[in-house]
């Protein structure tokens, strides 16, 4: 494999959200008492505290709430996208995640901006979930 | 909550700042203990006379009082290296002295992270498979979205930084002291987008040390005591790993600190002569002065414009330079500045007849302290 960005670190509560993203969705805890959909994963619902808890799959789908474009090489494996984005992206069933906006200039990016989910693999064992904007 | 109770009772009585650049030859323990010793000196005061301690940055509180000999205190304790506890440490101090744990404590700051090329950002993190990391890049994000919601701009920014360089100018000890314009801060170069390098903090080694102790105590000691009037601190864990939740820029834990800090001190707003901001990024001192509401929500970005926050106009800040340009402390050296500023001791910069200095940290433990001579 010649994949060269950092990996994810996986543990017991992300397992989970990454055998999804390896099937090809987006898969997130969801709270069976109060229905909170939460990300990161942990072991008890933030709102309610809820032990009670489920792995949904997500619509993939979300908006951009804010964007910026790293100038600064911190990772090697990026230098060759140098200068990239990450954005800030509220899911459409509540949870915040960071993210790659792929497929898009980054002069072309704005808050408010559409995205779903693409999956692409990284090793045989991560697939990295990233967004690009909703296709018409 | 209140501390009401607390107002006035504690006191910095020390203060000591080594010089401020890069310095391979010593340590955070060295440099620390050298703050120290300047602080005991400035208190008139021994070790002797310290039966507590506070450490910040430094490794070990237990090597570093084996160190330095401080053998049997009654009170110890060792914070997190991150800026929000310097105020931690002083309101740590101020409770443990007011509930009679110990007499006189020393808080000790020592960073080598300059000389040891501490980078920040590109270690293991949640979301480094996305590329994202940095406390920069956190404040870029937050600082794009105050661009949206409010009209925020660059070049707003810029005044920030101008001011604090400007003010560094008139402080020997700091490390940039060039003043550059709001043309040179457009034209430097982009860190992480929408943020520069002049809105970016520096990076040097150093130690700040201070000793505080009971207002019955410090009445005979060497130098004018400075006290701790008020005190409020707002932590906000909820979207830690986004930093912060969208649209917040610390205003709900601000907003709350002011709305309690002017009553328990019996200081109103209006008189706060001058303002020590925790300024890692230049966004921060907006986000701070519109939470504190020394303007109002959103307009942070046309006030700093405005230079109120310069030298000689209504509400001067960060006088040593800051994060930005004099050094960074992590929040110790603008204390220090505080204290230094409510004795008259800062020749040039000095604000004319100050009597009233206001710390402000916001971050995911924010933190603001009221100092008056
Ligand atoms: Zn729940």
């Amino acid at each position: 494999m010649d994949y060269k960005k950092p990996l994810p670190g996986i543990d017991i509560w992300s397992r989970p959200f990454w055998a999804g993203t390896r099937a090809g969705e987006l898969r997130m805890q969801c709270c069976g008492d109060c229905r909170t959909i939460f990300f990161p994963p942990g072991p008890v619902c933030p709102s309610c505290q809820s032990r009670n808890l489920t792995w949904e799959t997500l619509s993939g789908r979300g908006e951009v709430l804010s964007w910026v474009i790293f100038h600064q090489l911190y990772f090697k494996g990026f230098a060759d996208e140098q200068p990239y984005n990450v954005a800030l992206v509220k899911l459409d069933e509540g949870p915040l995640m960071y993210t790659n906006v792929v497929g898009t200039d980054n002069d072309k990016l704005a808050i408010g901006m559409r995205l779903e989910a693409v999956f692409e693999p990284a090793t045989d064992e991560i697939t990295m979930p990233r967004f690009r904007a909703v296709q018409p | 909550m209140t501390t009401e109770h607390l107002r006035d009772q504690t006191c910095i009585v020390g203060v000591g700042t080594t010089a401020y650049g890069n310095f391979p030859e010593t340590d955070a323990n060295g440099l620390g203990a050298d703050a120290l010793s300047m602080a005991l000196a400035d208190a008139g005061l021994t070790l002797g006379d310290v039966d507590g301690i506070i450490v910040n940055r430094i490794p070990s509180y237990e090597r570093f009082s084996e160190m330095i000999g401080l053998n049997n205190p009654t009170f110890g304790a060792q914070l997190q290296a991150s800026g929000r506890m310097s105020g931690a440490s002083v309101m740590m101090a101020a409770m443990a002295l007011a509930s009679g744990q110990a007499k006189c404590i020393a808080l000790v700051y020592g960073n080598n992270g300059r000389s040891v090329r501490e980078y920040y950002g590109g270690g293991d993190s949640l979301w480094a498979p996305w590329g994202f990391t940095s406390p920069g890049a956190r404040h870029a994000m937050m600082t794009r979205r105050h661009m949206h919601l409010y009209g925020t701009r660059s070049d707003q920014l810029a005044h920030v930084a101008k001011t604090f360089r400007d003010h560094a100018a008139l402080n020997p000890a700091a490390v940039m002291r060039k003043p550059f314009t709001i043309d040179d801060h457009q034209n430097s170069r982009f860190i992480t987008e929408p943020l520069r390098l002049l809105d970016y903090c520096l990076i040097n080694d150093g130690g700040v040390a201070f000793i505080m102790t009971t207002a019955d105590r410090a009445r005979d000691m060497k130098k004018k005591p400075v006290y701790i009037s008020g005190m409020a601190r707002e932590d906000t864990y909820e979207n830690s790993s986004t930093y912060t939740s969208p649209d917040d820029f610390w205003f709900g834990a601000l907003d709350r600190m002011a709305g309690r800090i002017y009553r328990e001190a019996g200081i109103g707003r209006e008189a706060v002569d001058g303002l020590m901001i925790y300024d890692n990024f230049t966004p921060t001192v907006v986000f701070s002065l519109e939470g504190m509401g020394f303007c109002k929500r959103g307009e942070g970005g046309p006030f700093v414009e405005e230079w109120h926050l310069a030298l000689g106009s209504g509400l001067p800040t960060n006088t040593n330079g800051g994060h930005l340009s004099e050094s960074y402390m992590q929040g110790w050296a603008l204390i220090a500045e505080a204290v230094r500023q409510l004795r008259g001791e800062c020749g040039e910069r000095q604000i004319k007849d100050a009597e009233v200095i206001q710390y402000i940290c916001a971050t995911p433990i924010s933190n603001s302290i009221l100092f008056r001579n």
